[in-house]
C-alpha cells in the first residue's frame, strides 16, 4: 500500500481536465458527506421526540409543558445551565471510556468499574496523603492513580479480548460487578471510617483536599478536563499513526494483522485510555463532590456514558455537546417531576427512547443519494 | 402554572429582599414571607411507593399537603451524590423552597450541610441523627424516629403469635440501627416468651431483592415461623414469607395488604408528627428545633394495625408494650450478654441513651454473627 500523501495526490494530477471543477465542489462534497452525520442523528432525535410526545400525550400530560421545563430546568437560568454542566462532567469522561475502544472496534461497556474503582483508589491513596502531602501534590498523586486503576481495569477486558478472544462486551460489564464488589469490601471493611458508623465510606479528605469549581462557577473541575481530554483524544485517534493504526484496526482486524500492526498493544492500549478516562471521572467524584469514597460512586455514571458516546458517534469531538444535552435533561428531571407530577422514569423513557432510535437510524446511512459525494453531477 | 408567572414570582421576590434587607432585620422579613406561604421541597432516595422507608415519608407528605399555607415539591429517585444537591438547589432557586426535607442518610455529608452554609436563609432537615451543634451549621438539623420501639412491639406481637419460637429476621448491613431494630425484636418477644429466639441473615446491601428472597425462604426452612426485616423495601420478603405460609411482622410502612393471611403488625415511622410541627412553628414565625428525635414517648413512631396472623392475646400484649413505651418504659434492662457471651450492656439505659446507637453487637438469643 503506498502511504497517503501519494495516493490523495495522485488521482488529483490524473484528473487535471477537470481539475478546477473537481477542486470547486470539494468543499460542497466534504460538506455534503459530512451533513449525513448531522442530519440523520437530528432526524432521529426528531423522531425519539415525537414518540415521546405521544407518550407523554398518551398519559395526559403536555409535550409543549415538557419542552419548557427542560428549557428552564436545564438551560434556561444561569443556575440551571451550571447544574448542566456539573452534571455533564462525569458524562464526558464515561462516554471517552466508549468512544476510544469504539474507535478499534470494541464494545466496551465497562466505564462504571473503572469509575467506580478509580473514585475508590483516589480514596483509598488519600488517606495516608491528607495531612502529610500539599494538596496540590496529594490531588494530582490521587488523580494518576485513579487512572491508572482504571486503566487497569478495562485494559483486562482488552487483553482478555485480544489474548484469549473472550467477548469484551461480556467481560468489561461483568469486571463492573466485580470492582463494585471490591470497592464495597474494603469500604465495609479495612479502610472503613469508623466514625461514620450507619455509611460505610473511607475518611473524608478534607475541605482543603477538597478540588473546587472553576472560577466564577458551580461547576467543578471535571468538566474543563473532560473538555480538554476530548480534544486531546480526538488529535490521538484522527491526527496520529497511533490513532490511524487504531482505526485500521477497528476497521478490519485480519488486514490490521496482516499489515504487521501491533494489534494487541494497539487494543490494551485503547482499552486503557478508555479505564483511565472513567478513572478520572471517579477521582473527580471522590476529589470535587463526594469528600470520600463510597457506595454512592456507583451512581450510574458510567452506563449514561455508554449512551452519550452512541449518540456522538464516538466522536470525541461530539461528545461534550450530548453529553451537555443529556446532562440538562437530567438536570430538568427534577424539575419536571415536580411541577408536572411525572415519575422520574420519564426522563429514562425519553432517554430510551433517544437510545433505540438512534441504533435504528444506524441503518439509514448511505441510502440517501442527497450525501454523496458529486450527487448533484452526472459521474460515471 | 406558568412558567414566566412563577420567574416574575421570584424576581419580585429577590427585588423586595434586596430592597428590604437594606432597610430591615433580614431573617424578619424571611420569616414574614414564609408565614405568608412556606414551600416544602423534598427528596427522597428510592420510590414513593417502594413499601418501605420512603413510602413512609411519602405518607406523611400527602397530610402534610393539607396543611394550609404549605406547597409541597417532592422529587424521587434522587442518588447519593451531587444530583440531591442541585436537586434541592433547584427547589430553592426555582420553587421558592424554604424548608428542605432530605430523607436518605447519604444526603448529610456533604451536600446538606454544604448548602445550607449557601444558603443560610432556608430551613434543612435531615433524616438521620447526624446534626452536630458545634460544626453543623444553625439552618440545618436532623430529625429521626427511633424505630426499635416499634420493633420491639414486633417482637412482643410475634413472640406470642410463634409456634416454633424461631423468629426470623432478613437485614441489609449489620450498621447500628439494623442491629438494634434486631436486638429489640428478641427482647420484645423474650419479655413474653423467654424460650423465643430471632435469626438473622444479612444481605449485605440495602436493596437486594433476590437474596432478600433467599434469604426469607431459608429462614423458613429453618424452621422460623414469623418474618421480619429491615431493608429499603420489605415488599420482596413480606410477600415471600406470605407465600411460604409464614406469619410476617413489617418495617419502614405498612405492609399489611401485601400479607392478608399472616401479618401481624409492622414498625412505622409516624413522620407526619415532626412534618406538622415543622410547618406550624414556620407559620408561627419560630425557629425551628435543630435536633428531633424520640419514638412512642413523642408519637415519632407507629405500629400498623394488627393483620391476621396476630392473634387476640398478641394483639393486648403489644398495645400494652406501646402504652410501657409512651411512658419510657426501657427497652435495654442490663446487664445484657451479647451472643458471644460477652457483657455489653451493663446497666439499664434509658430507650433514647446515645450510648445504644453505637450498637455493633447482637444480643445473646439472636442467632447470627455481624461479621
Amino acid at each position: 500500500m503506498s502511504n497517503p500523501p501519494v495516493a490523495t495526490g495522485a488521482p488529483r494530477a490524473m484528473v487535471d481536465p477537470v481539475a478546477s471543477r473537481a477542486a470547486g465542489s470539494d468543499f460542497a462534497d466534504r460538506l455534503r458527506v459530512n451533513s449525513e452525520y448531522v442530519v440523520i442523528p437530528l432526524f432521529a432525535l426528531l423522531v425519539a421526540a415525537a414518540l415521546f410526545a405521544v407518550f407523554l400525550l398518551a398519559i395526559g400530560k403536555s409535550p409543549a409543558d415538557f419542552v419548557a421545563y427542560v428549557w428552564r430546568g436545564g438551560f434556561g437560568t444561569a443556575f440551571s445551565f451550571q447544574n448542566t454542566l456539573q452534571r455533564s462532567a462525569p458524562l464526558i469522561l464515561t462516554a471517552l471510556a466508549v468512544a476510544i475502544p469504539a474507535r478499534i472496534g470494541l464494545i466496551m461497556i465497562g466505564g462504571e468499574g473503572a469509575l467506580v474503582l478509580g473514585g475508590f483508589a483516589a480514596g483509598a491513596l488519600a488517606i495516608p496523603l491528607v495531612g502529610h502531602a500539599p494538596p496540590i501534590v496529594a490531588l494530582f498523586l490521587m488523580a494518576v492513580f485513579a487512572m491508572i486503576v482504571g486503566a487497569f481495569w478495562v485494559g483486562i477486558s482488552g487483553f482478555l479480548r485480544y489474548a484469549r478472544g473472550v467477548n469484551e462486551t461480556i467481560s468489561s460489564l461483568l469486571l463492573t460487578y466485580i470492582g463494585i464488589a471490591i470497592m464495597n469490601f474494603f469500604v465495609e471493611g479495612a479502610l472503613r471510617d469508623l466514625s461514620n458508623p450507619n455509611k460505610p465510606s473511607t475518611m473524608p479528605i478534607g475541605d482543603a483536599y477538597m478540588i473546587g469549581k472553576i472560577p466564577g462557577t458551580q461547576v467543578h473541575w471535571g468538566f474543563a478536563y473532560g473538555i480538554m481530554l476530548c480534544v486531546a483524544l480526538y488529535f490521538l485517534m484522527a491526527r496520529t499513526t497511533f490513532g490511524f493504526a487504531a482505526r485500521v484496526t477497528g476497521g478490519n482486524f485480519r488486514a490490521a494483522l496482516a499489515q504487521g500492526l501491533p494489534v494487541g498493544r494497539l487494543i490494551v492500549a485503547c482499552t486503557a485510555i478508555a479505564g483511565a478516562c472513567a478513572g478520572l471521572a471517579g477521582f473527580f467524584e471522590v476529589a470535587a463532590i463526594q469528600g470520600r469514597a463510597n457506595a454512592s460512586l456507583a451512581a450510574g455514571y458510567g452506563f449514561t456514558g455508554i449512551l452519550v458516546s452512541f449518540l456522538a458517534r464516538h466522536n470525541p469531538l461530539v461528545i461534550p455537546a450530548v453529553a451537555i444535552l443529556l446532562g440538562g435533561l437530567v438536570a430538568s428531571g427534577g424539575l419536571i417531576q415536580r411541577r408536572m407530577d411525572l415519575p422520574d422514569a420519564t426522563v429514562l423513557v425519553l432517554q430510551g427512547l433517544i437510545f433505540v432510535v438512534l441504533l435504528t437510524s444506524e441503518t439509514l446511512y448511505g441510502r440517501f443519494a442527497i450525501f454523496r459525494p458529486g450527487s448533484g453531477q452526472d459521474r460515471k | 402554572m406558568s412558567v414566566t408567572g412563577f420567574s416574575r414570582r421570584t424576581l419580585l421576590k429577590s427585588a423586595a429582599l434586596g430592597a428590604a434587607g437594606a432597610a430591615f432585620d433580614f431573617g424578619a422579613l424571611n420569616r414574614a414571607l414564609a408565614a405568608a406561604d412556606l414551600t416544602v421541597g423534598i427528596v427522597y432516595v428510592g420510590a414513593r411507593d417502594d413499601f418501605g422507608w420512603n413510602q413512609a415519608h411519602a405518607v406523611a407528605i400527602k397530610s402534610l399537603k393539607e396543611v394550609p399555607g404549605v406547597k409541597v415539591v417532592e422529587e424521587e429517585n434522587v442518588p447519593e451524590t451531587d444530583a440531591v444537591s442541585k436537586s434541592m438547589e433547584s427547589m430553592i432557586n426555582l420553587d421558592g423552597a424554604g424548608l428542605i426535607l432530605a430523607t436518605s442518610f447519604g444526603y448529610y455529608t456533604p451536600f446538606v450541610v454544604d448548602l445550607a452554609k449557601k444558603y443560610p436563609d432556608v430551613q434543612f432537615r435531615h433524616a438521620a441523627p447526624l446534626w452536630n451543634k458545634d460544626k453543623d451549621p444553625k439552618n440545618a438539623g436532623s430529625y429521626f424516629g427511633y424505630l426499635n420501639q416499634a420493633h420491639y412491639v414486633n417482637g412482643v406481637a410475634a413472640g406470642l403469635s410463634t409456634k416454633s419460637n424461631k423468629i426470623g429476621f432478613v437485614a441489609a448491613k449489620p450498621i447500628a440501627s439494623v442491629l438494634s431494630n434486631i436486638n429489640s425484636v428478641l427482647l420484645g418477644a423474650r419479655s413474653v416468651n423467654p424460650n423465643a429466639t430471632v435469626q438473622v441473615i444479612f444481605t449485605g446491601d440495602w436493596s437486594l431483592p433476590v437474596r432478600e428472597a433467599e434469604a426469607a425462604n431459608a429462614l423458613v426452612d429453618a424452621g422460623c415461623d414469623v418474618i421480619t426485616c429491615h431493608v429499603d423495601g420489605p415488599k420482596v420478603v413480606i410477600e415471600t414469607a406470605e407465600k411460604r405460609g409464614a406469619m410476617t411482622c413489617g418495617h419502614n410502612a405498612s405492609q399489611a395488604p401485601l400479607a392478608p393471611k399472616g401479618f401481624i403488625t409492622g414498625a412505622e415511622y409516624k413522620w407526619i408528627t415532626i412534618y406538622k410541627g415543622y410547618a406550624t412553628d414556620l407559620a408561627a414565625g419560630k425557629t425551628l428545633p435543630n435536633f428531633t428525635a424520640g419514638g412512642y414517648e413523642v408519637d415519632f413512631v407507629q405500629n400498623t394495625p394488627f393483620g391476621a396472623g396476630a392473634t387476640p392475646e398478641a394483639q393486648k400484649a403489644a398495645l400494652a408494650a406501646i402504652e410501657g413505651l409512651k411512658a419510657k418504659k426501657p427497652i435495654y434492662v442490663g446487664p445484657l450478654k451479647d451472643n458471644k457471651g460477652k457483657v455489653v450492656i451493663d446497666k439499664t439505659y434509658d430507650n433514647l441513651d446515645p450510648f445504644l446507637d453505637k450498637m455493633d453487637y447482637l444480643l445473646e438469643g439472636v442467632v447470627g454473627s455481624t461479621t
